[in-house]
């Protein structure tokens, strides 16, 4: 017993991952945090994604469970569950069985390397990014076998057109990270890294995030990011593998029950994985806002101020609309229930001001909030842009995403190199 | 003990135990029992998956992690994605009713058993204390996997396989420019 807790608190005050302190509970208890961290997240983004579509179409979106609808998702999650779970007479049943699996295993098994801050992170591997782009282009064979499986057409339809976009646009989004990694190099060492912390700590070494680096070459390469990882995840703008106008559903409409909703769960999961991407490569990972121009104790102070402030605000929205809400009977205990949710918010927001909570929160806060600004844009995406055509899908990623890519990692290679080549060249002219 | 293994001794302890080896071998001859004995040609696709993402692991237990990453991208992720969007538009009914043959299982028993002799030979060279791999073969940390495979590939002194390399990635052209022109009626 004494040893165990030895074991345990040998872990605390270190400066390593648990992964890379070999420390196996505290290895555990973060993969635990972060899957329940990411099943609240998936859960907080359907009632937000609903919500935002909703005021973005004039619309209320879900109002009636719980005060403007805060607990429509546990109740979506409640009837899946009690669903009836139908098997397709003609399907293969054992693949039919397997395939959401696949993709959930591919979703969630990224987050191993996800840096939510210098020290938070399950793991740092030598391959992170690899790791990452290899094991979420696994999520493709799920959906594949999951339309094949199904012995409909919309399904195989739907598969086939998914399996083709997610292929294609892996090329464009491989060479944009290529880009990003080169610029890791560029230190004194000049050895580039590809594990994700390591990239967010050449961010911090080099005083700039990689979406500003050779100015406008990062930018170029975010954009194609940004780009692909929309088709990548088959979100609107290019959801063409669930076009429900042409497909139904796609690649899941034979399922239902607990099997669609881990589908679900896998789509919103990558979305957040592949938006970690992009936030640990070009927006400085866990870094606060301006580090170098904004440094010194008082700015340090300001901005740790800022996750409580931020929840603070939060549970004021909340006791805001408790006086707005109607005065009537029938609303006391809907009325009593946002009050509560307030108090929570408010009350988390006063823990994390307390100054241990403060120094540890404040990456994890800084890298959510970058996240939850990718996730807002998508939410925006689906409310803005019309569906493309698949042949315009795939004009846009082979004929422009491609070689603008190409073109970007030569540059990049060339500006970053451009001492030690005017160098050579003198040499060769002297 | 080859010397240069101890030379630079791991900082945590290994992950890579018999448990593992078993565990992933297992899973890899189980794979590739199904491959071909499965009648269903997609089941023998996922089963072959099966088996390259267990090889992967067996990168990872010999501290190569980028070859595992690799291996993850191209084959699991890449290559077994395209055989199964060709397998899955042929027939399955007419699949099941026909009978498995190969006309090729003689040869197939002739190389199986030159590669079990060749291990087997190597097997009992390295019991009698021959040691193998050979010695001065350098073993890197894994946490310099991907840095040390770049310097063997492109550094100036150190890099043996440059030429190698782009030889291969010569093939690799060659036929992605014959793909375009076989599947491209007018160019």
């Amino acid at each position: 017993m004494n040893d165990f807790v030895q074991y345990v608190s040998s872990y605390l005050g270190s400066d390593k991952t648990p992964g890379a302190a070999g420390n196996f509970f505290w290895a555990t208890v973060y993969v635990l945090l972060v899957f329940v961290g990411l099943s609240v997240a998936v859960i907080a983004m359907n009632w937000l994604e609903r919500k935002i579509l909703a005021h973005m179409q004039i619309r209320l979106g879900p109002m009636r469970v719980g005060p403007h609808g805060l607990l429509q998702p546990i109740a979506d999650a409640l009837k899946l569950l009690l669903k009836e779970d139908i098997i397709p007479d003609g399907a293969d049943k054992i693949v039919f069985w397997i395939a959401p699996f696949i993709v959930v295993l591919a979703a969630f098994s990224v987050f191993v390397v996800v840096p939510f801050g210098q020290t938070h992170a399950i793991t740092d591997m030598n391959i992170g990014i690899l790791f990452m782009l290899g094991v979420s282009s696994l999520s493709v064979l799920g959906i594949v076998t999951a339309g094949w499986a199904s012995n409909s057409h919309y399904p195989l339809i739907g598969a086939l057109r998914s399996s083709a976009q997610m292929v294609s646009y892996e090329v464009a989004m491989g060479l944009a990270v290529v880009s990003a990694i080169l610029m890791t190099s560029l230190n004194a060492a000049n050895t580039g890294t590809l594990s994700m912390i390591g990239i967010v700590e050449a961010q911090k070494q080099q005083e700039i995030w990689f979406l500003f680096k050779f100015f406008p070459l990062g930018i170029i390469a975010f954009t194609i990011f940004a780009i692909a990882m929309v088709a990548e995840t088959n979100r609107a703008p290019f959801d063409l593998p669930e076009a429900e106008s042409e497909l139904t559903a796609g690649f899941h409409t034979e399922y239902s029950g607990f099997r669609w909703s881990l589908f679900f769960l896998a789509e919103y999961s990558a979305m957040i994985a592949v938006s970690s991407i992009a936030v640990t490569l070009w927006l400085g990972g866990w870094l606060r806002p301006f580090p170098n121009a904004l440094q010194g104790s008082t700015w340090d102070l300001a901005f740790s101020l800022i996750p409580g402030l931020t929840f603070l605000f939060l549970g004021a929205i909340c006791f805001y609309n408790t006086a707005r809400m109607p005065k009537h009977p029938l609303f006391r205990i809907q009325t009593i229930g946002l009050a509560g949710f307030g108090a929570v918010l408010a009350l988390i927001g006063l823990v994390m001001f307390l100054q241990p909570v403060r120094d540890r929160v404040g990456d994890i806060f800084w890298f959510s909030a970058k996240v939850a600004g990718f996730m807002y844009l998508y939410i925006w995406y689906r409310g803005t842009f019309p569906r493309y055509r698949f042949d315009q899908l795939m004009k846009v990623g082979w004929k422009v995403l491609l070689p603008t890519g190409l073109a970007l990692l030569i540059l990049t290679a060339i500006v970053g190199m451009r001492t030690e080549l005017v160098a050579q060249v003198r040499e060769v002219f002297r | 003990m080859n010397p240069s293994l101890t030379a630079n001794p791991p900082v945590n302890p290994p992950v890579a135990t018999p448990f593992f080896f078993y565990g992933l071998a297992a899973i890899m001859i189980i794979g590739g029992i199904l491959v071909i004995t499965r009648k269903n040609a997609v089941h023998s696709a996922l089963a072959l998956i099966t088996t390259l993402l267990a090889q992967a692991g067996l990168y990872l237990m010999l501290y190569a992690p980028f070859v595992a990453g690799v291996q993850i991208i191209l084959y699991a992720g890449g290559i077994m994605v395209l055989f199964l969007f060709v397998i899955m538009l042929i027939s399955i009914e007419r699949q099941e009713k026909e009978r498995q043959f190969n006309k090729q299982w003689l040869v197939g028993i002739v190389a199986a058993g030159a590669l079990g002799g060749l291990f087997i030979a190597v097997y009992t060279t390295t019991a009698k204390g021959i040691l193998f791999p050979p010695v001065g073969r350098e073993s890197y940390v894994e946490g310099q996997n991907t840095q040390e495979i770049a310097s063997l590939l492109f550094d100036m002194h150190k890099g043996m396989y440059m030429f190698a390399f782009e030889i291969a990635s010569l093939l690799l052209l060659v036929a992605i420019i014959g793909a375009v022109v076989m599947a491209k009626k007018r160019i």
